[in-house]
């Protein structure tokens, strides 16, 4: 069924009883052309451009939980593409241009609104910093837009600019980011794949890789073995786990990143908004609620809980940048589990076993990446070579010098 | 998370930095572009285990006694089971072997 | 007459103060001792607020913080707070309240048409429409949502209010003050070990407070206030009262927030609003309590409606009647229990409607008393202002009833929020129909009704058992205490879940009365697949308000086991996220806000730069002067000229005491160094300076910067400001953890030494003014990078180095903290003949850039020695860190930005920071670009802009013209690669 207004008015007057599951509940079949590992976002966009760009429609989705029930679902919901690296902006460019025909491409509304992404500077060596990566984009054809002081005040009154520790000076703008309703894209894209045929199985482990002489044959799992000719891993959180079922150790250390919504409110700020004096963003979902989050934890866990030290950092930041958040409240706190590489950028390559695909590493941004890294590693799946806009992702980068490290934290995750 | 540290006793996470997987440096020989020492480098620097369980990793007492510590903890329940000095004898051995 | 009233006597107010208040600007007087909700109640008051998506009218459901509807503004101007729950607002004189999510007003609320659109707007429905076309999202669409979206306004003002922080630890924490609180504190106490006891109330007692107990034959308020009593007395007992635990952390750590002055108009002067607790405990008791669940039916969201608990504790605790015709519907014996008060209280229920077809034991006197549906249910709610009557159906037909409240008892579910924040999954109970914690994780048990138990006796003993237990795991011998004798108490219910039928009957049945999910929402979410618990939650927000779902989650968990014909427990359920109840952010930031938001670090002479009226720059957490202004000077750049002729010309003194010192000393320093460096520091002669360059083990540069070498066995490191703390945590992990063999010691010295550069070419002469004798500072006797440990001014011990950064004859004195006020005034008066002046950090960065010595611009962890034209420094042919990865083909590549000069053709073009930089005539695009300027500034020297950049394949390109592209700033400026030190080449200057 595609979603119009028709069908909106007609479910109403017929007390809602024409809507169809928006994806079927699947079980395996005894083999695939491509398994996707991972029901999150990368691996429903995955399969959904097999379907779309490749026509290969024979496609498994296997989720050991629910849909969407990992980073996917835990995220705080920005779009940008405002990166420096030449190795980075390409590609998160191609995912914001699907960002913004997504809603069409999958008769879904995922809510993507470009309210536009502002990173506060407060020092002359951080303008200049920003304004190589600002200069960055708009070489590369990216919208970016550098802000003085009064012109940050204007877009977001209600920063401290009087009294602040660290005084905001200016701040960088890219007006196409924003945010998108992050499980509607889970949900979007895997109605979307559904209608074309690809099956998305949940509540189905992965419980092996079946190798045999270097080649992938399929997986084990919870629901028996699945045969497949080619498989994509996409399980950030999960990635060294699964990665270590073909014998690979990953250049990914697994931590918290712990997010934090307010009660819902009445509009008080209308752009994503990053802290340039220390690691807080925010903005505010179309139901009210504001939503925030600051620096990782900076120990491995697959604990999916923070610390206190990182929650109360989160609060000082959050005051500190707006003083109107203080007698505001925190209603929910959560930690996802994110793949922190070792030089801050993801991996979307082919692995030593033939056939077997990974995509992983996304630290804090794998929400953003969502399309763009399911674009590109199905194109990888499909003809055996990287898109050109993911081509720095390689895990060969790591022996060849040729890393990607935005911040230059050098190879310590957790300082990314 | 409290970490028992061997000088100060019981402390508070913020008192400490870490440094993550405790991995040994590798025994550098005369030829520094020999490829397997590379690789034996890049293994160390870029690559981890990253278990989902016990997992022993360096932190600093940087608010304390400045030790850098071994610590062996739990990554599924943040349980830590050992914290000594990683400076130790034992600890030295363990790294050079 | 309908809705509530003031009992003539009964409960725990005050009825000697009276209090006056305001809702919705309207005069109302309760007592002291009344929530708002109750003083609200007690007024007749029906409709409290309006719901988030329909705006239908909400009145009150609960009595505590479960509650869902009677959601206000509280407070005006800079303490307006939006979204708080009337029934946790305690009374004070003056209170002003508001309704939200109206307009014009909370009786008639225009956006109520929402409701009309309510079979349009079903749960998902966002999702299916809003589409077309394309661009009117973001223009009609969403704007015209997020209006209408969010409950309470937020205030933009500066919150007026302090917080603070404070700390607790103990052996044992006891989460809750009711009976099993009670008793495990009080077992607690007694067996000597200490305890914190924590409870939301004002007072302790929970639900002993809002019933009818009898213990040991004495109303059980007696019995609460002697324990109380005791545990006050105690000194091994601490109790802490408003104070709600919020979260559970590793190690035993619990958040916990005391609401010191919410029960006042404002905070008495130097009181803190609300306290953040940090408590460290060795073992925790959850007893937390249970929250009655309404039962679903259709109409139930209508003001009057309530929880039968609720309707008791309004009786006992405030003296309230919530009505004057109530009916009970009730699938538990506890729902009896109400009744039964209500008719001693001589407000005889109009009907007791049970879902059971037999009434329960020990409650014939109710049976008596008022009339009985058995085996009945509500299928209509009516009254568009608040419930007026009731359409009740059992097997002997159909009944009306007119009533003003009704109270819903469904069964009690228990409070576990907190031991789900360790990912403890609840166990289903079929006793209670209900969800128990799970095993006890991270040392947290619970106790009492929160573990499903009801009946006071057992509660009670649970809570001492409980406490005997976590003292036992601790080693703390501990005896049993006597516990007072509860009468008899019945417990029973059935499950009475709403049963979707083959008809969708659930269009008006709540279950999330706060974020108006429907039953009918939870059929739909079934029937296009959200059928996980999680995608129910997510598609029709079910449990995600500011109640976290307390009274709704489980109702609509039913539904769905009964749609996918699984039991309750096959469903699953949601864990509860953390905090257990919102908290403030700025009570969890405490006073690190503003300029107190980090710390400020100053120098030892910071006073002394006041004095002469520096500007100060923020680096890190150092302040750092960055010019010092004369009245006459246009702006900064006319400072910084000034100053930078100065030192070229005369001579300059500046504050460098932020740089990192770090002392190495020991046997093995030479050796141990060689490792972390990657230049040679065992080739420093005694009593020399040199090159310090520390890689990354990656093989990126760390930090840059000078040794001094004291004696055979003594260096000092000067560091980066910037890099201070993690080169000297870097050089740590050398130490102890790859080379611990090395005998040899570090020590951070940054902040005990003061350190001034004396620099210009009078800086000799100043220099042999304050150094006692025999010290020459002559070119041979004490030659640019000499290091020596003198004394100066008659005796004081001083580290003097013969360094420049200038690229001017320039040195480098150290001397104790202590002494460095003293000393500046010293060298500003001897320099005074010289003409000397002070200089900062922008006019130091000028001097720098002129030399093209690489700075924070340069080392940015991305860039390798290499790369900076230091490789000439390092050593390749020993193992340091850093050594075998710098090797890496990427890492050698002649291609990759280089450090480089820049200077602008026409002088006065000004190029800027993070300018990209194109072949010239070459069309900007990612293949042309060559690199980016990484610092730039004005040359008083040279009369022209000047910049470092890193450009590809650099240094071969030097003499290139090239455009400095900045399309940000809209300049683009012609102008040619040239080498990067930019002023005295040969460094003549520095050797005067």
């Amino acid at each position: 069924m595609t979603f119009s207004a028709f069908e909106l008015v007609k479910n109403a007057l017929t007390g809602q009883a024409g809507w169809q599951p928006h994806w079927r509940k699947a079980r395996p079949k005894p083999a695939y052309d491509v398994v996707i590992i991972g029901g999150g976002g990368h691996g429903l966009a995955t399969a959904y451009y097999l379907a779309k760009n490749f026509s290969i429609t024979n496609v498994a989705v296997i989720e050991k939980g629910w849909i969407g029930s990992g980073n996917a679902g835990r995220n705080t919901t920005i779009i940008r593409s405002n990166y420096m690296l030449p190795g980075n902006i390409p590609f998160y460019e191609l995912g914001m241009k699907l960002w913004e025909s997504m809603e069409q491409d999958l008769n879904f509304n995922t809510m993507v609104s470009q309210r536009g992404v502002l990173n506060l500077y407060h020092s002359d060596a951080q303008r200049d910093s920003f304004a190589r990566r600002g200069n960055a984009m708009r070489i590369h054809g990216v919208d970016a837009e550098l802000l003085e002081r009064e012109a940050v005040r204007a877009m977001v009154p209600y920063l401290d600019f009087d009294n602040a520790r660290f005084p905001i000076r200016g701040g960088l703008l890219q007006r196409r980011g924003g945010t998108a309703r992050h499980d509607a894209v889970v949900w979007g894209y895997a109605r979307a794949a559904d209608r074309r045929g690809v099956d998305i199985i949940e509540n189905c482990e992965v419980t092996g890789l079946r190798i045999e002489h270097g080649k992938i044959l399929g997986v084990e799992t919870t629901q028996g073995f699945v045969g497949a000719g080619k498989v994509g891993l996409s399980v950030a959180g999960s990635s060294s786990r699964v990665a270590a079922m073909a014998g690979m150790r990953l250049p990914i250390e697994a931590h918290v990143l712990q997010a934090f919504v307010s009660e819902s409110l009445k509009p008080v700020i209308d752009c994503v908004v990053t802290f340039g004096a220390g690691h807080f963003y925010i903005s505010q979902s179309d139901k009210g609620s504001l939503v925030f989050g600051g620096d990782l934890d900076p120990y491995p866990s697959y604990a999916q809980r923070g610390s206190l030290a990182t929650f109360c950092d989160v609060m000082e930041n959050a005051v500190a940048m707006l003083p109107m958040l203080s007698r505001l409240r925190i209603l929910r706190n959560w930690g996802g589990l994110i793949d922190m590489s070792m030089d801050g950028s993801p991996i979307i390559d082919r692995t030593p076993t033939d056939g077997l695909f990974f995509n992983g590493g996304w630290c804090y941004g794998g929400f953003k990446a969502t399309p763009a890294a399911g674009f590109c590693l199905a194109h990888f799946i499909a003809s055996g070579d990287p898109h050109p806009a993911a081509a720095s992702y390689r895990l060969d980068r790591f022996a060849r010098g040729c890393v990607i490290d935005e911040k230059g934290a050098g190879p310590s995750p957790n300082l990314h | 998370m409290l970490i028992n540290c061997p000088f100060c006793g019981l402390r508070d996470l913020g008192e400490f930095s870490v440094n993550g997987e405790a991995v040994a440096r590798p025994v550098a020989h005369d030829d520094f572009d020999d490829a397997d020492l590379r690789a034996s480098f890049v293994d160390a620097v870029y690559f981890r285990d990253n278990p989902a369980g016990l997992h022993r990793e360096y932190w600093f007492h940087a608010a304390g006694c400045q030790s850098w510590l071994l610590v062996e903890r739990d990554t599924r329940t943040h349980d830590i089971s050992k914290v000594e000095l990683a400076r130790s004898q034992e600890h030295d051995k363990e790294m050079t072997s | 007459m309908t809705g509530g009233f003031r009992l003539p006597e009964s409960g725990l107010i005050d009825r000697s103060r009276r209090i006056s208040f305001t809702f919705d600007g309207k005069p109302y007087r309760g007592y002291a001792g009344d929530t708002l909700a109750s003083a609200l109640l007690a007024n007749g008051v029906r409709i409290f607020g309006r719901s988030f998506k329909y705006h239908r009218p909400r009145g009150v459901l609960g009595s505590g913080h479960e509650e869902p509807n009677a959601l206000v503004e509280l407070r005006v101007n800079a303490r307006r707070e939006p979204n708080i729950k009337a029934t946790t607002v305690e009374l004070y004189e003056g209170l002003e309240a508001r309704s939200q999510n109206r307009w014009p007003s909370l009786g008639f609320d225009a956006m109520a048409l929402n409701g009309l659109l309510k079979p349009i707007f079903a749960a998902g429905f966002y999702y299916k429409t809003f589409m077309w076309p394309a661009p009117f999202w973001e223009k009609v669409y969403e704007p015209m949502i997020r209006r209408a979206a969010g409950l309470g306004a937020a205030g933009v003002s500066e919150d007026p209010d302090s917080y603070e922080r404070a700390h607790a630890h103990c052996d044992v924490l006891v989460i809750g003050g009711g009976p099993a609180g009670l008793t495990a504190a009080l077992t607690v106490a007694r067996s000597g070990a200490k305890v914190v006891l924590c409870d939301e109330d004002a007072r302790l007692g929970g639900r002993l407070l809002h019933e009818s107990q009898i213990l040991d034959g004495k109303p059980a308020r007696q019995w609460v206030d002697e324990v109380v009593g005791e545990l006050a007395a105690m000194s091994n007992v601490q109790i802490l009262t408003r104070t709600s635990v919020a979260a559970v952390f590793d190690g035993g750590v619990y958040a916990a927030l005391e609401h010191v002055a919410d029960h006042l108009v404002k905070p008495a002067p130097f009181m803190p609003r609300q306290r953040f607790w940090r408590i460290a405990a060795r073992k925790a008791i959850l007893a937390s309590g249970a929250i009655e669940r309404p039962l679903v039916f259709p109409g139930n969201d209508r003001p009057g409606i309530m929880l039968a608990s609720a309707v008791r504790g309004y009786l006992y605790r405030f003296g309230v009647a919530v009505g004057r015709a109530i009916a009970i519907y009730t699938a538990t014996d506890d729902g009896w229990t109400t009744a039964r008060e209500l008719i001693k209280a001589g407000i005889k229920p109009v009907a007791v409607i049970d879902r059971r077809t037999k009434a329960p034991d020990l409650f014939a006197d109710v049976a008596d008393a008022v009339p009985v549906v058995l085996g009945g249910r509500i299928i209509a709610a009516k009254g568009a202002k608040g419930v007026n009557s009731i359409t009740v159906e059992n097997a002997s037909g159909r009944h009306e009833y007119a009533v003003d409240a009704v109270a819903s008892s469904g069964g009690f579910n228990p409070s576990i929020q907190l031991a789900s924040h360790f990912r403890g999954r609840p166990a289903w109970n079929d006793e209670i129909q209900s969800f128990v914690a799970g095993d006890s994780i991270g040392g947290l048990t619970t106790a009492g009704a929160a573990t499903g138990i009801y009946a006071l006796g057992d509660v009670l003993q649970s809570g001492s058992a409980t406490a005997l237990a976590a003292l036992a795991a601790l080693e703390h011998p501990a005896k049993a205490i006597a516990l007072p004798i509860a009468e008899p108490e019945a417990t029973g219910l059935t499950a009475a879940w709403w049963q979707p039928g083959n008809r969708d009957t659930g269009a008006k049945a709540f279950v999330d009365y706060q974020h108006d999910v429907t039953a009918s929402d939870v059929v739909l979410a079934h029937r296009e697949g959200y059928r996980s618990v999680e995608h129910l939650k997510r598609y029709t927000t079910l449990g995600m308000a500011t109640d976290q779902g307390r009274t709704s989650n489980l109702d609509a968990l039913a539904i769905m086991a009964q749609l996918t014909g699984r039991s309750i427990s096959e469903t699953g359920v949601t864990l509860s996220r953390p905090p257990v109840a919102p908290i403030a952010i700025g009570a969890v930031a405490g006073d690190h806000k503003r300029e107190a938001f980090r710390p400020v670090r100053e120098t030892p002479i910071h006073g002394y730069a006041l004095e002469r009226g520096a500007i100060f720059v923020d680096v890190g957490q150092w302040k750092r002067p960055q010019y010092y202004p004369f009245p006459d000077d246009a702006d900064l750049l006319a400072t910084a000229n000034r100053e930078v002729n100065q030192v070229r010309s005369q001579v300059g003194v500046t504050d460098v005491s932020t740089l990192g010192k770090i002392e190495v000393e020991g046997p093995d320093a030479a050796a141990f160094l060689d490792r972390v460096c990657a230049m040679r520091p065992s080739a420093i002669k005694i009593g020399r300076c040199g090159y310090l360059i520390m890689l990354r083990e990656d093989g990126i540069l760390l930090d840059d910067g000078m040794f001094a070498r004291f004696a055979e066995d003594r260096y000092v490191a000067y560091v980066s400001t910037a890099h201070a703390a993690s080169t000297y945590r870097h050089m740590q992990y050398c130490r102890q953890v790859l080379w611990p063999h090395f005998d040899v010691n570090l020590t951070a010295i940054t902040d005990v030494w003061v350190q001034l550069a004396i620099a210009g070419p009078k800086s000799p002469a100043v220099l042999q003014a304050l150094v006692d004798p025999p010290v020459e500072i002559t070119r041979a006797a004490f030659p640019p990078m000499k290091a020596a440990e003198i004394t100066v001014c008659n005796g004081v011990p001083a580290r003097l180095c013969g360094l420049s950064f200038s690229g001017e004859r320039s040195f480098e004195l150290g001397v104790p903290a202590g002494y460095g006020k003293a000393l500046i005034r010293r060298v500003m008066e001897v320099g005074a003949p010289y003409g000397i002046v002070t200089y900062g950090s922008e006019a130091m960065g000028v001097m720098r850039i002129e030399k093209g010595h690489p700075a924070g611009g340069e080392v940015n962890g991305q860039t390798t020695a290499y790369d900076l034209g230091m490789e000439r420094a390092t050593a390749k042919d020993k193992d340091h860190i850093g050594q075998i990865l710098s090797r890496r083909p990427a890492l050698i590549d002649p291609a990759r930005p280089r450090l480089v000069g820049i200077k602008p053709l026409a002088p006065t073009d000004r190029i800027r920071g993070g300018a990209h930089i194109f072949p010239k005539s070459a069309i900007p695009s990612p293949e042309t670009d060559l690199g980016w300027i990484s610092s730039s500034c004005y040359s008083p020297t040279l009369s022209s802009w000047i910049g470092l950049a890193l450009v590809s394949g650099g240094p071969d390109r030097i003499g290139e013209k090239v455009s400095v592209y900045d399309p940000l700033r809209n300049s683009e400026v012609a102008a040619e690669i040239v080498p990067s030190c930019f002023v005295d080449p040969k460094g003549e200057r520095s050797r005067v």
